[in-house]
């Protein structure tokens, strides 16, 4: 009995211990996947253009940085161009974090805007609209609604990426988790709790995100 | 179907059970720490202080060391699962690490010392650095005691050239950590940083071992008395 009631101690001391690192998490994941919309985003409509240039850039783009490891990228740009850019931690996180994740989501838009018929592109010109309003007005509002799962997917992967930001001493909940067990030497619970946290929070995204779609849905 | 099953199990099985062998001792250690373990970059083996030391223990005790390189904040929950059977990486012996493992009696004395960018004007000693961001290594007694200073932001890195490669960037304002590697990377780097201020703590490194193994711990500690008689500890010290 008394080794239940100290495990249940420990599992509260734990849990006070990390819950204020988790807006850290949440943080960096809002910030860098929003950043990483907008970019992958230009990304994908600058491929899709007809200025073979800017298709060759965004390629190039694309397989640079998908090829790279995002633990590389963050040592890089923390590390890397400290010299230059002296970055403090939050901010390279993020930026390492968007720049990866832009290259994965641009894929996506491109996915979802050659998914709209060519037909639709034709129409939108005999009505008189230019490339940028035919984009805003006909081809982004379709193709937002076929993309909604898999970005959803990418964003549920950006949040549980967030945990690599830790090897740059940015206090998440990550970190958090290995300053506990380094001071307090009790691996198996700390790091069962820091699942379970980073699952929670995955629960509530899917649950978010499954409204989302609901609402969002085309009826075909 | 079920032939097939006990056949995937018996693989399985068979990569569990380790085969027990007691010309080996399994030694965790923390590449990363001038001059006592580091990576030899030229020949990416391990040399150092500690490893030299381990390396002779092992020959005295008839054993072949194997070096198992794992992140310092985990060294000691690594020992407890058996994934190594001792530890020797510039531990500070301390009361709270006690409780987990047995230590060796100490094979070196070393203390704290404080490191800032050669043009830094403004501290001296530990006295300034009340408000300032200071670095250390997670996990280790340095970062105990940065934590223990009033009012300052103390940022703990995975290792501590890290923590170096900030200060050199003016992302904090010092590094605490043990007196002999921080020499170890300041004389490579003489022109960025510098120490300021004496070692400001006594603190004995030793080599630990699971509470469990107090034979194996036996051991060490007399081929360390005979080390220490024979002049060879004092030699590797001055090497």
């Amino acid at each position: 009995m008394d080794f239940i009631i100290e495990e249940i101690n420990l599992f509260g001391r734990i849990i006070k211990f990390l819950l204020p690192a988790v807006p850290m998490t949440l943080e960096i994941t809002l910030f860098s996947f929003l950043s990483a919309v907008v970019l992958g985003l230009l990304v994908a409509i600058v491929r899709t253009s007809h200025i073979v240039l800017f298709q060759k850039t965004a390629r190039i783009y694309v397989d640079v940085i998908r090829g790279v490891p995002l633990l590389v990228q963050i040592f890089f740009i923390y590390f890397g161009l400290g010299k230059i850019f002296n970055l403090s931690q939050f901010p390279a996180g993020v930026i390492a974090i968007s720049i990866c994740y832009s290259a994965y989501l641009s894929e996506i838009f491109r996915a979802g805007i050659e998914a709209i018929p060519k037909g639709q592109f034709d129409a939108s010109k005999s009505l008189g609209m230019n490339a940028i309003q035919t984009m805003r007005y006909v081809i982004l509002p379709q193709a937002f609604r076929i993309v909604i799962p898999p970005i959803s997917n990418e964003f549920i992967a950006c949040l549980k990426d967030s945990s690599l930001v830790s090897i740059i001493g940015l206090r998440e909940l990550t970190r958090a988790g290995r300053e506990f067990y380094s001071q307090y030497f009790v691996d198996f619970e700390t790091w069962f709790i820091v699942g379970f946290m980073y699952f929670v929070m995955v629960m509530v995204i899917s649950k978010f995100i499954f409204y989302i779609e609901k609402k969002y849905k085309i009826i075909k | 179907m079920i032939k097939f099953l006990c056949f995937i199990l018996t693989i399985i099985l068979s990569g569990c059970t380790t085969v027990e062998n007691t010309k080996i001792l399994k030694i965790g250690t923390d590449a990363t720490y001038p001059p006592f373990e580091t990576v030899d970059v030229t020949t990416s083996k391990l040399v150092g202080f500690d490893i030299d030391l381990m390396t002779e223990i092992c020959k005295r005790l008839g054993k072949e060391p194997e070096f198992i390189v794992v992140p310092f904040d985990g060294i000691i929950s690594g020992l407890k699962q058996k994934k190594y059977d001792a530890v020797i990486s510039a531990m500070t012996i301390t009361d709270e690490r006690k409780k987990e493992v047995s230590f060796s009696k100490p094979y070196y004395l070393a203390g704290q010392s404080i490191a800032v960018r050669k043009a830094d004007k403004n501290i001296y000693g530990i006295e300034e650095l009340k408000g300032k961001k200071i670095g250390v290594q997670l996990g280790t007694t340095g970062e105990m005691q940065a934590k223990s200073i009033k009012n300052t932001k103390v940022i703990s890195y995975d290792n501590i050239s890290a923590a170096f490669i900030d200060l050199e960037n003016e992302r904090i304002d010092a590094v605490i950590n043990d007196m002999a590697t921080t020499r170890a990377i300041i004389t490579k780097k003489s022109d960025a940083f510098k120490i300021v201020g004496d070692v400001f703590t006594k603190e004995y490194y030793g080599i630990a071992v699971r509470k469990k193994d107090g034979e194996l711990l036996a051991m060490i500690n007399s081929a360390l008395t005979e080390l220490e008689k024979s002049g060879y500890l004092k030699n590797l010290k001055t090497k």
